[in-house]
């Protein structure tokens, strides 16, 4: 690595103060200003694209189109209500999803015996994509409500695992021997150092898991529901109603940033000591 | 084991095997270490310094011979390790970390708070005790890492290389540290260390060990008044005497280890 590319290296993790640093109060406010405007000026050049029939509207809509349909469906409460019902899954997804994995991850991480039992199965199962195992699911849970939770909560279920597992066997071993010359016992040892070495690891997982719930839950409203911001994009898919579907993906947006920015949240409480 | 011992080791081996390779980290190791005394091992790195601490803290098991320790208080526990590097735990606060070892032994948690906050002001870390260790510099971590040990109270201290990976101005002030704590705790204390100036300035005795596999070359006796103060230590004849004889021991075996 010469010396050009290593400076670059350090001011990628921001350990030499470049220009900006020194003057950080006009350049500061600009960078907030470019980040506030970029997303603005794409919006507009979209809509000025579509007034002039550029971009073909029927295909493409335009923010003006989506904008008049979204308000109705926002103060119908019918936005409101189909989202709640995906919300609701996917809480419940999540839950059914991470809680087993959270133990049965702990447990294979500590318990060589259960680790040797399960990695197995686990390694066999987890590459079958959630989606191709849905009719299985649909066909043993019916058409209700169960068969959504548990399509949700199997994609999520692998992640929280995996991850959980490889936070306990990742825990620098230097902390074991320092838990171990105290004369820790093995229920000491758990709480003390497995569990919370661990939880870094777990976090992570319960990020992706939460990703992988707001994919599946599309797949899991396409077939036999009656509501859910999925099953509207499916919905406005039959109608053709682009303006429709526009609104449900701005919905899935929004949740998708919610959920991220709550479990943040919930990981700086349980995590106080993690250096960020 | 006679009255004023506190450690004895008897022919002590250790052997790594693995499928393809032996290694002889410790040979014949025959030592007894004095009530009180404050021991330091120096030895080439591989020599089986640390090795022979695990097998003291009881982390690793010997392959021949046998080790005494004195138990004076069974409601002690008999080892206390500082680790060669970052052994503090990153999820506790200061003050927990200094509190594990009785925590473990189910010190009521009144009684480990007071005793960990009285270790914290020895170490002059009082200020820091609700700080994770992320928020503390190296040498501030490394002396959360001593104050735990202390704190347990056990009957043997065991450290490895503590100070190792401190710079120049930080290892000089925790050795005086550690030297001010354990002349007030007058703890059996065995120390490793690769530093000779540290293995004098601290040591009792100074045991040399022998390129891999490790065996006792020479014991030393450190003839120098306590308390000590490292500056004028470091003017007297004796010290420059003894530094010269521990250098030309070691310097062979360094030489030796490199082949
Ligand atoms: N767990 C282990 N398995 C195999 N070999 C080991 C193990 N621990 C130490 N050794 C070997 O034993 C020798 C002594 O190691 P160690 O006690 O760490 O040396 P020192 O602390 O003096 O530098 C080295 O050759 C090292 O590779
Ligand atoms: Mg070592």
């Amino acid at each position: 690595m010469n010396a050009v590319e290593g400076q670059l290296n350090q001011i990628a993790k921001g350990k030499v103060k470049t220009c900006e640093e020194r003057r950080p109060h006009l350049t500061g406010i600009l960078l907030h200003l470019l980040s506030f405007l970029s997303p603005l000026l794409l919006l507009v050049i979209w809509e000025i694209l579509a007034k002039y029939g550029i971009v073909d509207v029927r295909l493409f809509s335009s923010p003006s189109r989506i904008f008049k349909t979204f308000l109705p469906l926002l103060s119908s409460g019918e936005l409101v209500y189909h989202t709640l019902m995906s919300v609701q899954r996917i809480i419940l997804g999540f839950l059914v999803g991470a809680i087993p994995g959270v133990v049965l991850g702990l447990s294979m991480g500590l318990f060589p015996p259960v680790k040797a039992m399960l990695e197995p199965i686990v390694a066999v199962t987890f590459p079958i994509p959630k989606l191709a195992i849905m009719p299985l699911i649909l066909i043993i849970f019916g058409l209700g409500e169960a068969s959504k939770i548990f399509t949700i909560a199997i994609g999520v279920f692998y992640l929280v695992l995996i991850n959980t597992m490889a936070g306990v066997l990742n825990i620098d071993p230097l902390y074991m021997d320092v838990a171990k010359s105290f004369g820790a016992s093995r229920l000491q040892f758990y709480t003390t150092v497995a569990l919370p070495g661990a939880l870094p690891m777990i976090f992570a997982g319960l990020k992706l898991g939460m990703g992988t719930a707001l994919l599946l839950i599309v797949a899991a409203e396409l077939s036999a529901a009656r509501a859910g911001v999925g099953w509207m994009i499916w919905r406005s898919y039959d109608m053709f109603d682009i303006e429709r579907m526009f609104c449900s993906l701005i919905v899935l947006a929004l949740l998708g940033y919610i959920f991220s920015y709550v479990l943040d949240f919930i990981e700086r409480i349980v995590i106080p000591w993690k250096n960020r | 084991m006679e009255k004023k011992e506190a450690i004895r080791i008897e022919n002590l081996t250790k052997v790594f095997k693995s499928r393809s390779s032996e290694v002889v980290a410790l040979k014949n190791i025959n030592l007894s270490v004095r009530d009180g005394e404050f021991l330091a091992i120096v030895g080439p790195s591989g020599c089986g310094k640390s090795t022979l601490l695990r097998i003291l803290a009881g982390l690793e098991k010997q392959t021949e011979g046998n080790i005494y320790i004195k138990a004076k208080d069974s409601t002690k526990p008999l080892t206390a390790v500082v680790f060669q590097g970052d052994a503090v735990f990153p999820w506790m606060k200061v003050i927990e970390n200094v509190e594990y070892g009785l925590r473990i032994r189910r010190v009521p948690p009144h009684e480990r708070r007071r005793i960990a906050t009285s270790y914290l002001r020895l170490m002059g870390l009082e200020n820091f005790a609700h700080y994770y260790p992320h928020q503390l510099s190296g040498g501030m971590k490394q002396r959360v890492n001593v104050a735990r040990a202390f704190a347990s109270d056990p009957e043997i201290l065991l450290m490895d290389e503590p100070f190792g990976a401190l710079d120049e101005q930080n290892r000089l002030i925790l050795q005086q540290e550690l030297l001010r704590i354990w002349e007030g705790s007058g703890k059996t204390t065995v120390f490793i260390t690769h530093s000779i100036d540290e293995a004098i300035f601290l040591g009792d005795r100074i045991v040399v060990m022998t390129a891999q596999p490790g065996r006792i070359k020479a014991i030393l006796d450190v003839d120098l008044a306590r308390p000590r103060d490292m500056l004028f230590m470091k003017s007297t004849p004796q010290f420059a005497e003894l530094y010269k004889k521990v250098w030309e021991l070691l310097r062979e075996e360094v030489l030796k280890a490199r082949k």
